[in-house]
């Protein structure tokens, strides 16, 4: 946001560009969970491009995303959460973008040395090299520490103007938003990518392991950032809904799994992700059980309908909750 | 002028915006493009697309899980 502001301080026409991998915090948890569906939802890149004045396009990259998560040249960060491999992606397709629409050059709000991985003075040359943009990648932000690009050498832009922030202390950038009039400045730490996240990312990790391969789709990596999620057996899991919201989420996906809920208790909708046999069906609906309002009863009454469509009803005993060992938690 | 359907019914935040984007690109001055979606984000992030873009909503309706979003291309 700040970097294009500098940009437009000097009379450059900007649009912005917002990649969609499926990994985005924005929007899905917001729009599943009920608890938060009295919070202002707002598209996060769509506010700042409204408060800039500026177009924004939205870009889906959801297959083409899933080469830089499988397989990272340089590497995982703390996560699964490939930075380099993805900023060199995202400032490559940017290029492609402003090649197709006869555009200049890109700028990005890096900061020299703000992120361990992606923004170290060593790693910047990385991304601009291996995005093909070279010299027409510009940081304003950190401009004046760097040797000067291709619009500033052209004097399209005044590098003088541009500033020279490096580390982690954002408050010359937050300085410079309210000198700008900016207050509500949306700009987070990393907080928008599921891939930053642990426990998301051990569901992850837990998904490739029991696949035995690297390997996800649209679906897999909605899923995970639904439920509780657990694996009583390496050969299936479960994943609960938490509340109404989510419950309906996961009736989107009744049809391709075996799904299991009480029908004697209010009790939350259970999908079973993987091959389950007799005596699995019978664990999943004890777990079933256990998540609803029945989880005292002697006895709880499940509804379990497979893949194929065909449902039976079980009659079980809710597991207790020390019957649940704390590594089927994903 | 022609009228278009878009359906984006179980699509979440930002894809139905993503494929209301891709639809208007195809799309002349003067079209109008009806969406519907279930992903109440849709609500806000539609009409913030088409502010950013210079396009018009000209209607919005809610019907139980279900959000009518029509939205009239202007030459931007
Ligand atoms: S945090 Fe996520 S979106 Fe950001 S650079 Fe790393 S992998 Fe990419």
């Amino acid at each position: 946001m700040l970097a294009a502001k500098v940009m437009l301080e000097q009379g450059i026409h900007v649009e912005g560009i917002n990649f969609y991998t499926g990994f985005c915090v924005e929007g899905h948890t917001h729009a599943i969970r009920r608890e938060h569906r009295d919070k202002p939802k707002r598209n996060n890149a769509l506010w700042v491009a409204e408060q800039l004045g500026i177009k924004l396009h939205i870009v889906d990259v959801i297959e083409e995303y899933k080469d830089v998560v499988i397989n990272p040249k340089h590497g995982y960060g703390s996560y699964l959460n490939p930075c380099l491999d993805c900023k060199g992606f995202m400032v490559r397709k940017a290029r492609e973008w402003m090649e197709q629409h006869g555009f200049d050059f890109i700028i990005t709000g890096e900061v020299v040395g703000q992120r361990p991985m992606s923004q170290r003075r060593d790693t910047m040359p990385v991304v601009a090299r291996e995005s093909g943009a070279f010299d027409r990648l510009l940081r304003p932000l950190s401009a004046r520490l760097l040797p000067p690009t291709l619009p500033e050498r052209e004097g399209w832009v005044d590098r003088e103007k541009l500033l020279n922030f490096s580390g982690r202390n954002r408050k010359p950038q937050m300085a410079l938003a309210a000198a700008y009039g900016m207050h509500d400045y949306a700009q987070p730490a990393g907080g928008c990518c599921f891939l930053v996240n642990p426990h998301y990312t051990h569901k992850l990790a837990d998904l490739w392991q029991t696949r035995g391969e690297k390997r996800y789709d649209f679906d897999d990596i909605m899923l995970l950032k639904v439920g509780r999620h657990l694996r009583p057996r390496r050969h299936f899991k479960l994943i609960v809904a938490r509340d109404e919201g989510e419950n309906q989420f996961l009736h989107g996906y009744r049809r391709q799994f075996t799904h299991l809920y009480a029908t004697s208790h209010v009790g939350p909708l259970v999908l079973a992700v993987g091959t389950l046999a007799d005596e699995d069906m019978v664990l999943a609906a004890r777990l079933t059980a256990r998540f609803g309002k029945g989880r005292e009863a002697a006895q709880v009454r499940i509804a379990i309908t497979t893949q194929a469509g065909e449902t039976c009803e079980l009659d079980v005993e809710p597991l207790g909750a020390d019957e649940i060992p704390s590594d089927w938690y994903l | 002028m022609s009228h278009h359907e878009l359906d984006a019914r179980q699509l979440l935040c930002p894809l139905p915006v993503i494929r209301t984007q891709e639809r208007v690109a195809m799309l002349q001055p003067g079209d109008t493009l009806t969406v519907r979606c279930t992903d109440r984000g849709a609500l806000h992030d539609i009409p913030a697309w088409c502010r950013v873009h210079g396009h018009m909503v000209t209607a919005t309706r809610r019907e139980e899980a279900e959000i009518t979003i029509t939205v009239k291309v202007l030459g931007a």
